[in-house]
């Protein structure tokens, strides 16, 4: 390290974070790609006001599901639930508001709370009883659309209050007429917040003798991120300015983006998920940790239904139907591991943009529900293989994962010693 | 279905032979021109220190490692073999028990026994007839079982007895056990073994390879011993009147470690202080076969400064000790005392032994110690995240920091901290999971087996960084199965056999000799 020049380690570090997210990096570019094939398909429909404001109110609620269900991969778990468990908080929600006459500010809370009983319920059986995930939820799917239909009585409740649809379809407060202000405004101190925080960081860095890019890389980049913020919010100006769901979404993103990235409760989600003996072993409680994974799954499940159902301005008995698919195709379409330990927010909400930005575009040009669903089948599919492909290169040709169950006669390489190691790990019983 | 239908080519002549058996692996030599030859109707057992070539060499004679993998030549009877997998061997009457067995549990014992060559016409199984040979199967073999029992209702020892039935079935000649007994209890294994004597009586010739030198030698009429992948010699044990045999143990003990210690070892600094970690009575069970005893009153002190290394072969507990020891990672009704500094240590958990200053580097590194996935910073902090964040929010400046400062202490040789663990050498990755454990700053070090599958340089490497901790006041804890490591780095030495620990020698009256002998002490032959 020492010997070599600043630039010589800069390049090296270049490449290695190329490496490292070459993922994450070609999903920008695979939606930025789809992005401009759609708006020349559609003939500039794709980018209208109208349609980017469309476009975040449609996805919102797979966006929220996908930020929990990636915390759930990430775990080495998965979630088929999340579409009955927005059904059925929905379904409690409307009949709190409208056969109880509870008003919003009180439903919202409750149905969180409802949310995280159902997560604490599901993260029991799969924390604590060790039921496969899979199982559980799969249960869960049934048993919570059951509960729907239970509470609807088979029938749709409609309409709700004015104070919840605002969740899903207001906006925030401004002029009508031209630009809206305050949106700009948000915009740009927004595009201020990321600067400065891009800023400080490169000084930590510093002050920490790292390698850092050249300032005037830095200022590039930031440049980037600070034009599309800018052009992001000046296109929701120039309609009706930011909806309500965007800035709850801003939020999420932010928060559970810096809960993965920078603290140490997202980094033992990460361990755990990576290896669970190793992460046992390091002292981390695999157990409590998987079990609030899936109480945050519920509580994010909950809020989905929230938003879900006020933008219906409906509760019905087949509402969240396959959203649990579409969250878990944008988790993996955004880098998520099938086998854990691998995955960011951002990922997750690059994904469900790319599936999102597929559903709207192909039904501007007016392509079949049939179609749609192919096209988005092989997406995710293509998606996951050129992840694998990835991986298996970056590891000069190993396989991408050993083989879970050592088997016999398998291990002995290299200094001929005889036979495996003699004692089972904590999960793994004795010979038999 | 006479066990003897195939006529000898040459009668007279052995069994089996091996001539000039050579295998390498990338950058080792496994074996190195061994012969073997094992008489019609004999018990021959191979011994050898761990990694000595053992199972290799057996690989190589059962197609495990097929022919043109290796050279030299396989002669059956006289004839010339060259298997090109397990299928052709067991063809020519060979079977293979490995030490890890290849049962499927949840199948019926009858199905076990004849999986991959069911008694059936026309692809429909013949229940009747199966069901009819298992039992005669089983009969021989001294299980009384039902066939239909599923495998994994059967204890340890009766899966031992129902694979050497599968054997049976496949009308083995030659059966190769492969540490029959490591995971039996005592009578279990006497029981094995007078099975061993009967078959050897039905005309069915056995190769057993053991490291409990005394069940061997009760039994086996011929010894191979190997040593580092070659064959040291061929003794023929004969019994007298009171079935004591010709051949001591001592002579078998010699033959398999007979080599001067290598200086390989940096040399040892530093004074050794008082006690500061003592295990009192730690008795450990297994954690599915109840009422089996892993670790049974384990006693034991390491000194501030001290390497203390703990001897056993395969299976004597050691690891289970490790394990057990550190947060309850390992088996059921753990029960004993640990004391720091004269007081009683709370290790109830992981996370409690690390605060109480206990670390322990897993002889499964891969599977327990690192997050393959994940880079080399991330698996450095990630027993100790407390000290790159505060409240809870990660410092990632420092992370990087000290991350570097920790790989350029283990002399972790990769491009920079943010590659990924599963991408370095075996060497390296032992390095980063041990730089895991020195950034929690323990006052106790486990080390266990740190050194396994790691090429020479980066075992002195690894050794230099375990002095300097000693040397810095700290405990290790070494368990090893190579004795020349043991002795070359111990002030002090257990050993351990069958879950109970056997010797305590200090450095200056220590050899090979002896801790082989304490290491092989079973139950009933002191």
């Amino acid at each position: 390290m020492k010997e070599s020049t600043a630039s010589s380690r800069l390049s090296r570090l270049g490449a290695a974070l190329m490496r490292d997210n070459v993922r994450q990096y070609g999903m920008v570019i695979a939606l930025v790609a789809i992005v401009v094939l759609f708006q020349i398909l559609t003939g500039g429909l794709l980018l209208t006001p109208l349609n980017v404001t469309n476009l975040i109110m449609q996805n919102s609620y797979i966006l929220i599901l996908a930020i929990g269900m990636m915390l759930v991969i990430i775990t080495g778990h998965i979630d088929l639930s999340v579409g009955s468990v927005v059904a059925f908080t929905g379904a409690v929600s409307a009949v709190m508001l409208t056969s109880w006459g509870l008003p919003t500010l009180a439903v919202v809370p409750l149905a969180l709370l409802l949310g995280a009983l159902i997560g604490a319920w599901q993260g029991f059986w799969v924390a604590y009883v060790r039921v496969p995930s899979f199982i559980v939820t799969l249960a869960g799917m049934l048993v919570f659309r059951g509960a729907t239909l239970a509470v609807l009585g088979g029938e749709s409740i409609a309409p709700l209050p004015e104070a919840l649809r605002s969740l899903s379809s207001g906006f925030l407060p401004g002029q009508g007429e031209g630009l809206h202000l305050p949106t700009l405004l948000l915009g740009a101190a927004g595009a201020a917040a990321i600067v400065w925080i891009r800023w400080r960081a490169r000084s930590r860095s510093l002050g920490y003798g790292l390698p850092v890019p050249s300032a005037g890389a830095t200022a590039a980049t930031s440049a980037v991120v600070v034009a599309a913020v800018l052009a992001f919010t000046y296109v929701l100006a120039r309609y009706n300015g930011l909806p309500v769901v965007g800035v709850l979404l801003v939020v999420l993103i932010a928060g559970y983006s810096f809960l993965m990235r920078s603290t140490t409760m997202g980094r033992r989600v990460y361990a755990v998920g990576g290896s669970e003996q190793a992460a046992a072993l390091s002292g981390i409680r695999t157990r409590r940790t998987a079990f609030w994974v899936f109480v945050n799954m519920g509580v994010l499940s909950a809020l989905a239904g929230l938003v879900f159902t006020a933008r219906l301005n409906a509760a019905t008995p087949g509402a969240g139907t396959m959203f649990e698919l579409d969250a878990i195709a944008a988790a993996f379409i955004g880098g998520a591991s099938a086998f854990g330990g691998v995955g960011t927010v951002v990922g997750a909400v690059i994904g469900a943009l790319v599936m999102g930005v597929l559903n709207n575009g192909m039904s501007l040009i007016g392509l079949g529900v049939d179609w749609q669903q192919l096209i988005k089948g092989l997406v995710l599919l293509l998606a996951v293989a050129f992840d694998i492909y990835n991986k298996r290169r970056a590891t000069s040709g190993r396989p991408v994962r050993p083989a879970r169950a050592r088997r016999r006669g398998g291990g002995e390489a290299g200094g001929g010693r005889d036979g495996a190691g003699s004692v089972p790990g904590p999960a793994r019983a004795a010979p038999s | 279905m006479t066990e003897r239908e195939r006529r000898p080519a040459s009668p007279g002549g052995p069994l089996l032979l091996m001539r000039g058996i050579q295998k390498e692996f990338p950058g080792v030599r496994a074996l190195d021109g061994v012969s073997l030859s094992v008489g019609h109707g004999r018990i021959h057992a191979l011994m050898g220190e761990n990694g000595a070539g053992k199972s290799t060499l057996m690989k190589v004679l059962s197609g495990v490692h097929p022919a043109g993998s290796y050279t030299g030549e396989i002669l059956v009877d006289g004839r010339p073999c060259a298997f090109s997998g397990v299928a052709d061997s067991e063809r020519a009457g060979i079977a293979i028990i490995h030490q890890e067995l290849a049962l499927i549990p949840q199948l019926s014992v009858s199905e076990n026994i004849f999986l991959g060559h069911e008694r059936s016409r026309f692809g429909i199984v013949d229940w009747g007839s199966t069901h009819a040979r298992a039992r005669e199967l089983l009969r021989r073999v001294g299980l009384d079982e039902n066939p239909a029992t599923p495998v994994s209702a059967l204890s340890v020892g009766a899966r031992q007895l129902v694979e050497i039935a599968k054997a049976l079935a496949k009308r083995v000649r030659l059966l190769i056990l492969d540490e029959p007994t490591s995971a039996l209890n005592e009578a279990e294994s006497a029981r094995l073994l007078e099975l061993l004597l009967d078959l050897r009586e039905q005309g069915v010739t056995c190769i057993l390879i053991s490291h409990k030198l005394g069940e061997v030698m009760r039994v086996c009429d011929e010894v191979t011993i190997l040593r580092d992948g070659r064959t040291i010699e061929t003794l023929e044990v004969e019994r007298d009147a009171d079935g004591t045999p010709s051949v001591d143990e001592d002579r078998v003990i010699r033959g398999m470690v007979g080599r001067a210690l290598d200086q390989r070892h940096p040399g040892r600094s530093g004074e050794i202080g008082p006690v500061r970690f003592e295990v009192r009575d730690w008795t450990v069970d297994h954690p599915t076969q109840l009422g089996r005893r892993v670790v049974d009153g384990a006693s034991l002190t390491v000194r501030a400064g001290e390497v203390v290394g703990m001897a056993g072969l395969m299976g004597a507990g050691r690891t289970e000790f490790a394990m057990s020891l550190f947060g309850r990672s390992y088996g059921r009704h753990v029960r004993g005392s640990v004391l720091k500094d004269g007081r009683e240590l709370d290790t109830g958990d992981v996370a409690a032994a690390v605060r109480g200053g206990i670390a322990y580097v897993p002889e499964d590194r891969k599977t327990l110690g690192l997050l393959l996935d994940g880079d080399i910073r991330h698996n450095t902090t990630m027993a100790a995240l407390g000290r790159v964040s505060r409240h809870g929010v990660l410092d990632p400046g420092l992370e990087a920091v000290e991350a570097a400062r920790m790989s350029e202490r283990m002399r972790v040789r990769s491009h920079g901290t943010t590659q990924i663990v599963r991408t370095l050498s075996g060497g390296n990755q032992q390095k980063v999971v041990l730089g895991k454990w020195m950034f929690t700053e323990p006052d106790l070090l486990i080390l266990d087996e740190p050194t396994r599958g790691i090429d020479v340089g980066a075992k002195y490497e690894i050794y230099l960084i375990v002095r300097r901790l000693a040397a810095a006041g700290a405990c290790v804890l070494l368990i090893s199965s190579e004795l020349p490591e043991i002795l070359g780095m111990c002030d002090r030495i257990y050993t351990m056999c069958e879950g109970r620990i056997t010797g305590e020698v200090p450095r200056a009256e220590a050899d090979q000799e002896t801790l082989m002998r304490l290491m092989t002490r079973t139950g009933g032959h002191p």
